[in-house]
């Protein structure tokens, strides 16, 4: 099929919104990369500018949103090109979300302090925080060289994060038991945890709506369906 | 006189649920689905290969979008719906076209009965030069279906209003139907063709001589006449095949690449012509 349409101003446009989606993925990766680092480093600094910086994502929702809608009433889109139009609204809105979660995070460093509870989790906090911070830049990768597969990779990636996140909770709890005066910033410790697993769901979101953008069907109907 | 209800003039054949003559071994439960069954459909026009072994199934009761480039056959597939070909001497049709399972292009076929159950709408709007009143009468009038002038008029004003336009002519019937808009020259050549009850209609481009208060009166039009009738339209306009459609058949150089619901071929067509035709890709 020729890449490219009769009219080149609609290819205009949606590069445009590929470049959009890219720049706000790249954006939300790196929020989420900063909150986790604030956090583990009780940097009530940093996490003050990812908290202003997620006014940075909103605005980039909103410009995707409208430039959408002006390509749907200038353009009235089909196939794949509307399937790409309609997933890039969910898409800003989920990258969104992930920001949310990246400046609630941030906003937790003020009441964690430097507690052995937090010292003892941080390797696995760390780990589970970079499988999500892969799974953003997988996903917007898949998204912008439209990568059936590397979406359908991203979706298998959350199955560990989703692992990590039970082994985390659970070693938090033993924690937390055992010794009932780190439970104050334990909680907020299983918060950050959540708010990371949050994230990877998010992705996964993300890279359901990219193999449909390329496949026509949802992920979970299989090769065969229509 | 020619019997009305069967397409053949002398030999009378058994009527099925649609009063249309039921071929011998042809089923029923198809003719209650499928009204147009073509099968292997190729058409030629001297050494010109318009239509390729076309198979294509029109269902009942819903709208059939027939769309691709100029030049595609489209246009032909419809004409060989109704034997409009067969005014073209060098036109030749192969294959079976079947209408409520009765082969159209069989030898015995009357071409005029299968126009009074297959009728047609053109590009431009075609009033005859005569009355409203006439226009719509005329088809009632040669194929006798009023008894009297009270059936005629009531055939007149009940076709006039499923085509949505007796509200705005019933005071000046008696004026000529070339005196009205574009949009309701149109809707009374819609009103001329379901006056004598086809069972299908056809449409070559219906709306693209009309501006989009017009088209958009006909796009509603059409929604409500499908109760009642097949429809197949030809349309060069991809946002008029999705809005009136149920089901869309994509031509490419006189073959028929795609056919499926037109919910599925605006969003996920399967052939990546369809595609590149649909989403403007190629001219």
């Amino acid at each position: 099929m020729p890449n490219h349409h009769i009219v080149q101003a609609f290819d205009a446009e949606l590069e445009t919104l590929d470049a959009l989606i890219a720049q706000m993925g790249f954006m939300a990766q790196k929020q989420q990369e900063k909150a986790l680092n604030c956090f583990l480093a009780h940097d009530k600094e940093a996490a003050k500018k990812v908290r202003d910086d997620d006014e940075k994502l909103d605005a980039c929702e909103r410009h995707i949103n409208a430039h959408a809608t002006q390509i749907f009433a200038r353009r009235q889109p089909v196939a794949a090109d509307l399937r790409t139009v309609v997933a890039s609204f969910k898409i800003a809105g989920d990258l969104e979300r992930i920001g949310d979660h990246a400046k609630n995070m941030a906003k937790r460093t003020k009441r964690v302090g430097d507690i052995p509870i937090l010292a003892e989790v941080s390797g696995s906090l760390r780990k589970i925080s970079r499988l999500v911070e892969t799974m953003i830049s997988d996903v917007i990768k898949a998204f912008t060289s439209r990568d059936a597969g590397l979406a359908l990779a991203v979706l298998d990636q959350d199955e560990a994060v989703d692992l990590l996140h039970k082994c985390l909770i659970s070693d938090l709890l033993s924690h937390m038991k055992t010794d009932t005066a780190s439970i104050a910033a334990g909680t907020e410790i299983l918060f950050a945890v959540k708010n990371i697993e949050r994230i990877g769901d998010h992705a996964t979101n993300i890279a359901e709506q990219v193999y449909y953008i390329v496949t026509g069907r949802q992920a979970d109907e299989g090769d065969g369906a229509a | 006189m020619v019997n009305p209800m069967n397409l053949q003039s002398h030999s009378p054949m058994p009527t099925g649920i649609t009063g249309f003559p039921i071929a011998a071994g042809a089923s029923t439960e198809v003719a209650q689905n499928i009204r147009i069954t073509a099968k292997d459909v190729s058409v030629s026009y001297g050494d010109l290969r318009a239509l390729k072994s076309i198979d294509l199934d029109i269902a009942e009761n819903r709208v059939t979008a027939l769309i691709g480039p100029s030049g595609c056959g489209k246009s032909t597939f419809l004409r060989c719906i109704n034997r409009m070909n067969d005014l073209i001497p060098s036109c030749q049709v192969s294959g079976e076209i079947k209408l409520s399972g009765h082969d159209i292009y069989g030898p015995e076929v009357d071409v005029e009965v299968l126009r009074r159950h297959v009728g047609m709408v053109f590009q431009k709007p075609n009033p005859f030069p005569k009355t409203i009143y006439d226009n719509v009468a005329y088809g009632p009038r040669i194929h006798g279906l009023a008894g009297s002038k009270g059936e005629l008029d009531a055939i007149v004003e009940k076709s006039l209003k499923r085509a949505g336009l007796f509200d705005e002519v019933k005071d000046r019937l008696d004026r000529l139907g070339t005196s009205l808009s574009g949009g309701q020259q149109q809707r009374l050549c819609i009103a001329r063709a379901i006056a004598i009850e086809p069972e299908v209609i056809l449409m070559d481009e219906p709306c693209s001589a009309l501006d989009p208060i017009a088209t958009a009166k006909i796009e509603e039009l059409i929604d409500e006449l499908k109760q009642r009738y097949t429809i197949v339209i030809v349309t060069h306009s991809m946002q008029q095949a999705a809005r009136v459609s149920d089901y869309t058949a994509y031509f490419h150089l006189g073959e028929l690449v795609e056919r499926g619901d037109t919910n599925r071929i605006f969003t996920s067509p399967q052939h990546a012509k369809t595609e590149a035709y649909i989403s403007g890709r190629i001219g």
